[in-house]
């Protein structure tokens, strides 16, 4: 009871952790082996096949890019000249899950980077579509990460349509999150895309969390019922991103015109990238 | 020395087994078998403090509940709490049970199983966790159902080992 409230025992948790790393290594080298094999196993086509989509993928998102690095620069300006502090550049390393089995009663992952990797408690974490949750706790070789749809883990967010601002809270279902205290008059509407809104300081503003799958209108209750789906593959996906949001102070970011827009490259063997804000 | 040397062979014969199932607990399963996994280091527990009481007991079950609680990621202290409470009735019932032929142990390990799984979920809702689904009381009919085969392989174990 007292490990979920007060912080004294992560030392005692964070050392076993470290002598109990052999275990949790273990049980993951099965999927890890069959993955290997699977890759050695793939044939030239399929390997041909997936090289031709990504370059297809990185053609599209590279196009998208051009325009960016100007947009960016033009976001800063305009911030600038309305004196509100920044935040942009953000720091990402790759980190691979372990396939272990937690408590099947909660949402959390395991990940391969741990303190030593300079991870902290409070981190946001992300895959490749959306925010996946937060780290809870570090040890010296892995971090436990608390998923969004945690029954314990609510995040401020907003809907990208109108700005109008709430709290997804978890379900404890790995496909449902539930907006609490919406107003019934609410413009909330379906497929709405939530991002995370900035407020609470943990995950930084404007990735996409999840999207409104169904508002409902209980005659019983006082708020308007409002379930959403993360756009994040918390089930799926094998790797994820660790972001620290690095601050670029306004006005010397007004200064620099997004050069460097490009430089973000996450390394592929989970090497830190850094894309230190224009500021080199 | 003869005594101390089967001593110590004994108790990592022993760790050894904790650390088997703790590794069967922590193996990824695919999504429909996850449901079905037993409570393997309740079970291997419950066999050491019956067979070996006077060596095996509350702490035994209290340390092996604090590392499943730190590999697993539950609150600490989840697992020992019910851990420590079923080798407490384990040690104390090993009389009675014992004399039963495995198949029929089996039904009192069966509510043994159960106490810990209760324990357990009286603190997921203490903590603020959702009441699960019915599915959470599957692991100890599974678990009830291994245990004679566990019963008469871990009992191979220790005759072979001599101890």
């Amino acid at each position: 009871m007292a490990d979920s409230r007060y912080r004294h025992l992560d030392f005692l948790r964070s050392s076993l952790s470290v002598v109990l790393y052999p275990i949790h290594y273990v049980a993951a080298l099965p999927s890890r082996l069959s993955r290997a094999v699977d890759g050695r196993l793939a044939t030239e086509t399929d390997l041909r096949e997936r090289n031709s989509l990504l370059e297809r993928d990185n053609l599209v998102l590279r196009g998208r890019m051009q325009t960016f690095a100007a947009l960016e620069a033009e976001n800063r300006r305009l911030r600038d000249l309305l004196g509100s502090s920044f935040k942009l550049r953000d720091r990402v390393l790759v980190a691979k899950l372990l396939e272990v089995a937690l408590d099947p009663y909660r949402q959390q992952v395991l990940v391969d980077k741990g303190s030593s990797s300079g991870l902290f408690v409070g981190q946001p974490v992300l895959d490749a579509d959306a925010v996946m949750g937060q780290v809870v706790r570090t040890s010296l070789l892995t971090a436990t990460v608390l998923l969004i749809t945690d029954a314990a883990h609510s995040l401020p967010v907003q809907i990208n349509r109108n700005g109008l601002r709430t709290v997804a809270t978890g379900s404890g279902l790995i496909n449902r999150l539930t907006l609490l205290h919406l107003p019934k008059n609410a413009d909330v509407r379906l497929g709405d895309l939530l991002v995370t809104s900035g407020l609470g300081g943990v995950f930084p503003p404007g990735y996409p969390v999840a999207r409104i799958t169904e508002v409902r209108d209980d005659p019983g209750s006082p708020f308007a019922t409002v379930i959403a789906e993360p756009t994040a593959r918390l089930d799926r996906s094998h790797e994820v991103l660790l972001v620290w949001t690095l601050d670029a102070p306004a006005t010397a970011a007004a200064n620099d015109s997004g050069d460097g827009a490009d430089d973000r490259a996450t390394a592929p063997s989970g090497r830190v990238a850094e894309a230190a804000g224009g500021r080199r | 020395m003869t005594n101390e040397t089967l001593l110590r062979g004994g108790t990592l014969v022993i760790l050894g087994t904790l650390i088997v199932a703790l590794l069967l607990t922590t193996l990824p399963m695919p999504h429909w078998a996850a449901d079905y996994q037993p409570q393997w280091v309740a079970l291997v527990l419950v066999f050491w403090a019956m067979s070996l009481p006077q060596r095996i007991g509350v702490f035994w079950g209290f340390g092996a509940g604090i590392v499943l609680d730190v590999i697993s990621g539950s609150v600490l202290g989840q697992h020992a709490l019910g851990l420590s409470v079923v080798c407490y009735l384990a040690v104390e019932l090993h009389q009675r049970i014992l004399p039963f032929p495995p198949w029929q142990q089996a039904l009192s390990v069966w509510l043994l199983l159960l106490v810990e799984r209760l324990l357990s979920l009286w603190i997921l809702g203490a903590t603020g966790q959702p009441t699960p689904s019915l599915g959470y009381w599957v692991p100890t009919f599974v678990g009830a159902l291994v245990w004679p085969w566990m019963f008469v392989l871990m009992r191979g174990l220790r005759e072979r080992f001599g101890f």
